[in-house]
């Protein structure tokens, strides 16, 4: 059941996130929150932060992988509890391709749950190997691509499950900064093509302006939301904006809340 | 040059060595390839070998199974579960380097003489290799593929089936090999003191004997079944790393 536009997506209400101590002593690490946060039905958002501040954890928590110390995470008025929603669609920082599998198989592995006649999960796959530029590899192994295009398989797999969120956690931080922006671009084109809502985590400001409609700031460790800015970009857009003069006030706005806390986690580490 | 013909060159310098040996060494100690091979031949027509044969065989087989369901599991528990591995993996990698005939009479008392204290002593030198392979390659897992598992709503078995399986196979294989060898090491070397069957047995009286045909007949027999065991157990390994 889909939620109306007017109730958030994803609701976050008081999210805490603490880490036992490691095995043999220490102190327990405060990662997240107290944290409140709302998702709105079809949004492009992205979150930056300095290193370590809990971007991955609060990824983790809304994707159902972990489980918060307190406050509640609902997605579509459903509380998340132990277990990932359908309707979330995740891809990873790391690539997650399993080496052993083709291109297609991989893909495939996205429809195992989905109780698709075979034919109509062939006609999936054939359109996400198509949206995704990857036709002619389809029977290639991931170890014959480079590491774009295996992030590729990787979001291919999580499209052919129709996700009504994707949420990707710094999916090209390993790519060089013109696959990267290239890669931004397929983003928004495939966040255009369905109605999906993304959440997009980043360390690059530039990204984050490029392609969002709201970003999240966060704060040094222990991780909260310092300001949301909001961009107005329309939803036809390309890198093209990054010509925009707006383009620059907002970069410099997020630097603006950012420095401080990267200077503050620079120092923590 | 391609591994075929590599192969049939050193297979050539084998036999050729082994040629040169025998001129130098003479009749009183080994036997040439040729006549070797005769006797082999002969060998294999007696009822005689084919006992001792089946009776390895089949102690063989089951050390074997032992070996690998044991160190399977043991591998699995002791890569999974952080805290026995600190505890067990060092006893273990310790246990692996204990010359085992030391310990033998040790099993002679536990199993008595004859089919079980092979079959145990087998088992015993294939188990740590093959958990060790196992252990590593539990450990070797990436985190993300199992969070992938989750994303894709997989149980307990299809996680097993889709990700953790293919996952540690390939280097499983690799003390898979290892193991199988050593296995047949132990179950030979279990028949050649305190057993009254086997080929390892048949191998002790033949030295008793110097009885020089038949020991270079099943020197050259149990050779044949090690080599082109560990070649098939070698092509497979390959052929699972080829693709990644
Ligand atoms: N399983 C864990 N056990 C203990 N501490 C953890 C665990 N996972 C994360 N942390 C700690 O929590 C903090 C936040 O980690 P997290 O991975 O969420 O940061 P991040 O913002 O994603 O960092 P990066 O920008 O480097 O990806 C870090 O200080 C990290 O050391
Ligand atoms: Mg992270």
């Amino acid at each position: 059941m889909l939620a109306d536009a007017a109730t958030p997506l994803v609701t976050l209400r008081g999210i805490t996130r603490v880490f036992p101590p490691i095995a043999g002593g220490g102190q327990p690490i405060h990662a997240l929150g107290p944290l409140d946060l709302d998702l709105r039905t079809g949004e492009f958002f992205a979150v930056v932060g300095p290193s370590g501040c809990g971007k991955s954890t609060l990824f983790e928590l809304i994707a159902g992988l972990q489980q918060a110390n307190d406050g509640t995470i609902a997605f579509e008025g459903k509380p998340i509890t132990g277990k990932v929603p359908d309707g979330i669609g995740v891809v990873f920082q790391e690539d997650s391709c399993l080496p052993w599998r083709t291109v297609r198989g991989n893909i495939a592995l996205g429809l195992r749950k989905s109780g698709l006649s075979r034919a109509e999960q062939e006609t999936r796959i054939e359109h996400v190997l198509v949206l995704m530029n990857l036709v002619e590899f389809a029977s290639h192994y991931p170890a014959q691509l480079s590491g774009g295009m295996r992030q590729r398989v990787c979001i291919a797999r999580t499209l052919v499950m129709e996700p009504r969120l994707i949420l990707l956690d710094e999916p090209f931080a390993a790519l060089d900064q013109q696959t990267r922006l290239l890669m931004g671009e397929e983003v928004l084109r495939v966040w255009r093509s369905t109605s999906a809502t993304v959440f997009l985590i980043t360390h690059a400001l530039d990204e984050a302006a490029m392609l969002s409609d709201r970003i999240a700031v966060m704060s040094a460790r222990p991780g909260r939301i310092l300001d949301i800015v909001e961009t107005a970009w329309p939803r036809e857009r390309d890198s093209r904006i990054l010509e925009d003069e707006r383009f620059g006030a907002i970069s410099a706005r997020l630097w603006r809340l950012l420095r401080d806390e990267t200077i503050k986690a620079a120092d923590a580490h | 040059m391609s591994r075929r013909i590599h192969l049939m060159l050193v297979l050539i310098g084998l036999v050729v060595a082994w040629e040169g040996l025998f001129l130098y060494a003479g009749e009183e100690a080994l036997r040439g390839p040729l006549e070797t091979l005769q006797d082999t031949a002969k060998l294999l027509t007696t009822t005689l070998f084919w006992m001792h044969f089946g009776e390895t065989a089949r102690a063989f087989a089951l050390a074997l199974a032992l070996a690998v369901c044991g160190g399977i599991s043991l591998g699995t528990w002791l890569g999974f579960h952080r805290l026995s591995s600190e505890l067990f993996v060092p006893m273990l990698i310790g246990f692996a380097s204990v010359p085992k005939v030391v310990l033998y009479p040790l099993v002679l008392l536990a199993f008595g003489l004859g089919f079980p204290a092979k079959v145990a002593f087998g088992a015993m030198f294939g188990i740590p290799p093959i958990a060790l392979s196992t252990i590593g390659a539990v450990a070797n897992i990436r985190p993300v593929l199992i969070k992938l598992g989750r994303v894709l709503g997989l149980n307990a078995i299809s996680m097993a089936r889709v990700v953790l399986i293919p996952a540690v196979l390939p280097e499983i294989m690799t003390g898979l090999r290892l193991g199988f060898s050593v296995t047949l090491i132990g179950t030979i070397l279990g028949e050649m003191f305190a057993a009254r069957r086997g080929l390892g047995y048949l191998l002790m009286t033949a030295i008793g004997l110097h009885d020089v045909t038949l020991i270079m007949s099943l020197a050259f027999v149990l050779t044949s079944l090690a080599v082109s065991a560990s070649a098939v157990l070698l092509s497979v390994d390959r052929r699972l790393r080829q693709k990644f």
